[in-house]
């Protein structure tokens, strides 16, 4: 971690607990959607301590609770957890890593560590201490808020008289939002939600998730130059 | 096998984080990798909106799923937080079913 004699940091580090946590209140609620969609509390956690990225975690617990299989389910963790390698790609050379500190900090990238480190760009310095300190604050919360979730509804009964059936899709929606930005995402969007309710009907759970992924690949071709 | 689920969807999702901080840079250079990566995840969470909302098993059902989600539209439109997003969706769909509104 860097420290800057003269507490330029504070700042950075405030925020970073805010990001921490507003996302152990969304930790609250994959804890509580995990233990709905039937995994065990110790799973529920296990995803939260080794997995550490909320949209494969959610889609893991949703894919398996719709009853897709166990493949279709790890399938579609990878791919949405594709992008972290990118972000660590660009993470790369500011961090510099050395010796322990690689594999630890290979955990901690995620959306929010990876957006505060670049949003810091200014100095080396204030750039690795917004990756770190936003890094462990958000591990730390989205853990707590896990098992507070996971314990929470495990003491209450079912998920359906709870509405929390519902809660999955508007919890996938939510992380959805932020990255419809633009009418290129719009499309995407509108084609990998087609592409998966005309193949339900026809095809095993799960795989309907997965060949959306193609919409990606496809618009991520003809979009290559632009990017 | 949820464990198996769990174990080798951990693992793989680690080694992706890991593999960008011992591959090359240059691999950023790029452009057909990065707009996968960046658009895989919209295909996706769209596509589980849609399955989650709609599908049961095989079939494709209306049911008080599609009234949370649209409360949770309204929410995000509003700007609420991620849990109060979640939560608004919920608690409708569990509104309408005690009052038998919706399957």
């Amino acid at each position: 971690m860097t420290r800057s004699p003269d507490g330029t940091n504070r700042p950075i580090t405030s925020s970073a607990i805010g990001i921490g946590l507003a996302t152990g209140a969304y930790g609250l609620s994959f804890g509580a959607i995990s233990v709905a969609s039937g995994l065990t509390t110790i799973q529920t956690q296990t995803l939260s301590l080794l997995m550490f990225t909320g949209a494969s975690q959610f889609a893991l617990v949703g894919v398996l609770g719709a009853g897709g299989g166990v493949i279709a389910a790890v399938l579609t963790a990878w791919l949405l957890g594709a992008r972290n390698g990118l972000y660590a790609l660009h993470l790369a050379p500011t961090l510099n890593l050395r010796g322990v500190r690689k594999p630890v900090a290979a955990q901690l990238t995620i959306d929010e560590s990876t957006a505060m480190s670049i949003a810091h760009e200014s100095t080396v310095a204030s750039s690795r201490h917004a990756f770190w300190v936003t890094g462990i604050s958000v591990y730390v919360l989205w853990n707590i808020g896990t098992l507070l979730g996971a314990l929470g509804a495990s003491a209450i009964g079912d998920p359906a008289v709870l509405g929390l059936d519902a809660a999955i899709p508007a919890g996938f929606l939510a992380l959805l939002w932020p990255r419809l930005s633009d009418r290129t995402a719009w499309a995407i969007a509108a084609g990998g939600a087609t592409v998966a309710l005309v193949l339900t009907p026809f095809t095993r759970s799960g795989v309907p998730v997965l060949a959306s992924a193609l919409i990606a690949v496809l618009a991520g071709y003809r979009l290559r130059d632009r990017a | 096998m949820i464990w198996a689920a769990v174990l080798l969807g951990s693992l793989g999702c680690y080694l992706e984080k890991l593999f960008g901080f011992i591959l090359p840079p240059t691999l950023l250079d790029r452009p057909m990798i990065r707009s996968v990566a960046a658009l895989l995840p919209i295909a996706m969470l769209s596509a589980l909106v849609a399955v989650q909302t709609f599908g049961a098993g095989q079939s494709l059902v209306i049911d008080a799923r599609l009234a949370g989600v649209v409360v949770a539209v309204i929410a995000l439109l509003l700007r609420a937080p991620f849990l109060a997003v979640v939560l608004a969706a919920a608690i409708t769909a569990a509104l309408l079913r005690a009052f038998g509104f919706a399957a």
